[in-house]
């Protein structure tokens, strides 16, 4: 058994990357992702990691130098936020297209303007398409975990694709938890080293990135989503290994008190923990309640939520991020799109809340489910609602 | 009951250019940014400009914050779009005069493209870049203009790389008005504030000022009087100095002065000029 210790979140991500002997580092610092990188450079400069830590000018820089330390076969890792994530944007498609596994915390920040460096999943989700392979934590454990998870999966030779590991912004990256931290020699044992299968190297030269006609792109790009797709066996696969070895086993989605459920809440990230107080209180109240928390948004788990959602009839998806004139929050309107052809399925209905660091506690989780049973939408846009905002 | 000074005089006197609602600032004690904040309100007043021609733009930072704090039309951009902000503002309306009151880091590093491109065209804009050797906001990161050896939080055991010496690096870019004082020099700082508002073309001063709480506390100067006397008894005045040699090092001399005064063709054009 590893140890227990209280540490801060940010911490234990960066006890994870130093665990997994991550070669470099390449970052510029955005709040409230300083911590993670602050104490990466501080490993490096005790000697206690063993790796390059490359103090870049931006952002746009950091995930550029991030590739071409991956290109090289060395084993990469970055974190950032919000407004950082954003100015990464064009180089986040080029890591996944050119299957260069990155490895990045993002501490989900909401983006400007009006400026505001609070928690919110609007990086998130304007992230959706890039490619990457994502994952969202609910606590500190989970962002310790799944930071070991991602190099796992992303370097896998079928896999080779960039992973990103979402924690909420303030909510997990500053807060300190209990943390289970592992020997050093079962994460050896659990995560192998890297070895990239065409690594830039002078005698073996070869050229990546190259230019794509149009008789080349699509195939191209329908290569890369059948590689991502296929990426879902192989995550379960880690998911399950990590369980075998360290005895925490990581779903998909996970689910708390849904048995014989006829309400479901879907929540994302460390609005799981605040919602599972909720759902037990309306348990006691004597209501038919239960909580989803998705945690792979990339590849999209399918299966699962057609299993998790079958015996429900109202599920609830509470997004932290808007889609502005769009048809709800983003969670909830892939949920709706991904449960459309099905035969039997649940009124799903919508609430955005907990923008640019607002709180929702559990009272409010509970009064969203009560004012779901109100909501009488007639048409698709009027089937979410922003949650606690005053007029 | 006896009052205060503060009280009887009722107001400060550069209250006229502030948003007292929004004060106090957030900046640390010790910090240089409320003395270089001053003294660039008062030279404006002081170059009587028209305050409804008079815009300030930031990017972000702890420095950044001065465009909320400032009763102008101001803006407080994305970090490091100042200068292409800026350059917008000017370019579509000639008649304002454009002041940009940003951090080293964000007008250096993430933004240090535009400044050389903004040097380059030599837009008609006064930079004031604030350099405390520190990416101060987010908690102390080493930046392009930490000086060798300078300790941060993500060089704890000093910085390895060679900084940028801002004038020189703009000198070469093409500025046409380049300075550098350090908060120990108010008054003189002031003075080269007043030129450089009236400076046709891309002026930029730059002001050494302590980060107590980063910079100074990591580098043996742990309050920002310690920083305010380093300044006083390490800075050498040399106007025009060779501005290769005016790089900043973790505890050598701090050349400060007017370095470069030179005219060439601006934008936007004179009218009259490029054929409008
Ligand atoms: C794209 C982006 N990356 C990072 C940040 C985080 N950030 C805010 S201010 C700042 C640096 C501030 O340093 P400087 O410009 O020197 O100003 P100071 O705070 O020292 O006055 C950083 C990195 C951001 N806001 N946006
Ligand atoms: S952190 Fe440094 S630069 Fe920012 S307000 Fe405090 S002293 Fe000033």
């Amino acid at each position: 058994m590893g140890k227990k210790v209280g540490m801060e979140v940010s911490l234990a991500i960066a006890e994870a990357a130093k665990m997994a002997n991550t070669d470099v580092v390449a970052a510029y610092p955005i709040t409230p992702q300083t911590h993670i990188v602050e104490r990466l450079a501080e490993l490096v400069a005790n000697g206690e990691l063993d790796a390059e830590y490359i103090p870049v000018e931006s952002e746009h820089s950091a995930m550029s130098a991030c590739l071409g330390a991956v290109a090289t076969g060395a084993r990469t890792f970055t974190a950032t936020a919000g407004q950082g994530l954003e100015l990464m944007h064009e180089v986040l498609y080029v890591a996944s297209a050119m299957r260069l596994p990155v490895i990045m915390s993002v501490a989900n920040r909401a983006l400007s303007a009006p400026l505001n460096v609070w928690g919110d999943q609007s990086d998130l989700m304007a992230v959706r398409d890039t490619g990457w392979i994502q994952i969202i934590c609910e606590n500190g454990q989970d962002a310790y975990d799944n930071t070991l998870c991602a190099f796992r999966i992303g370097e896998d030779k079928r896999v080779l694709l960039p992973v990103m590991v979402h924690v909420d912004g303030f909510y997990l990256t500053h807060v300190i938890e209990p943390i289970e931290i592992p020997e050093q020699d079962k994460v050896n044992h659990f995560l192998p080293p890297f070895s990239y299968p065409l690594p830039l190297d002078p005698d073996k030269p070869l050229t990546m990135g190259a230019f794509a006609p149009p008789i080349l792109f699509s195939e191209a790009k329908k290569a890369q989503e059948v590689n991502l797709r296929a990426a879902k066996p192989i995550i379960l696969e880690c998911w399950a290994e990590f369980a075998k070895i360290f005895g925490r086993q990581y779903k998909p989605i996970e689910q708390y008190r849904t048995e014989g459920a006829k309400i479901l809440l879907l929540t994302l990230g460390s609005f799981g923990e605040t919602a599972m107080a909720a759902v037990d209180k309306l348990r006691d109240a004597g209501q038919s309640v239960g909580l989803l928390k998705l945690r792979l948004w990339r590849p999209f788990p399918f299966e699962e939520l057609r299993q998790t959602v079958s015996g429900a009839e109202l599920l609830i998806v509470v997004d932290r991020a808007l889609s502005f004139g769009g048809p709800g929050g983003p969670a909830f309107s892939e949920i709706r799109s991904a449960l459309y052809s099905e035969k039997k399925r649940p009124r799903i209905l919508g609430f955005v809340g907990g923008l640019g660091g607002r709180d929702l506690m559990v009272a409010e989780f509970e009064g969203m489910v009560k004012r779901a049973l109100e909501m009488k939408p007639s048409g698709a846009e009027q089937e979410f609602e922003m949650y606690g905002v005053r007029e | 009951m006896k009052t205060t000074a503060i009280a009887r005089i009722g107001a400060h006197p550069l209250d006229e250019y502030l948003r007292t609602d929004r004060l106090p600032h957030i900046w640390c004690p010790g910090c240089g940014l409320g003395m270089i904040l001053g003294t660039v309100l008062r030279a404006i007043d002081k170059s009587r400009l028209d305050i409804d021609r008079t815009t300030i733009v930031s990017g972000i930072g702890c420095t950044g914050r001065a465009a909320g704090y400032v009763k102008l039309d101001s803006f407080h951009v994305t970090h490091g779009r100042a200068l292409p902000f800026a350059t917008g503002l000017k370019l579509a309306n000639p008649n304002l005069k454009v002041v940009v009151f940003s951090g080293d880091g964000d007008l250096a590093a993430i933004g240090g493209n535009h400044l050389i491109h903004a040097a380059r065209r030599n837009i008609d804009m006064t930079v004031i870049c604030v350099n405390n050797f520190i990416y101060g906001m987010t908690g102390g990161q080493l930046g392009p203009t930490t000086p060798e050896m300078g300790r941060t939080t993500t060089s704890r055991k000093g910085n390895t790389e060679k900084p940028f010496n801002i004038p020189y690096l703009v000198g070469a870019a093409g500025a046409t008005y380049v300075a550098r004082w350090t908060t120990a020099h108010v008054r003189q700082m002031e003075r080269t504030f007043i030129e450089a508002l009236q400076k046709k073309g891309f002026s930029l001063v730059e002001v050494i000022s302590p980060c107590p709480t980063y910079y100074g506390r990591m580098n043996e100067q742990a309050t920002g009087l310690d920083q305010m006397r380093y300044y006083r008894y390490n800075s050498v005045v040399k106007h025009f100095a060779n501005l290769a040699d005016v790089d900043i090092s973790l505890d050598g001399q701090i050349i400060v002065g007017k370095f470069i005064d030179i005219d060439r063709p601006y934008l936007p054009a004179p009218k009259g000029e490029n054929g409008k």
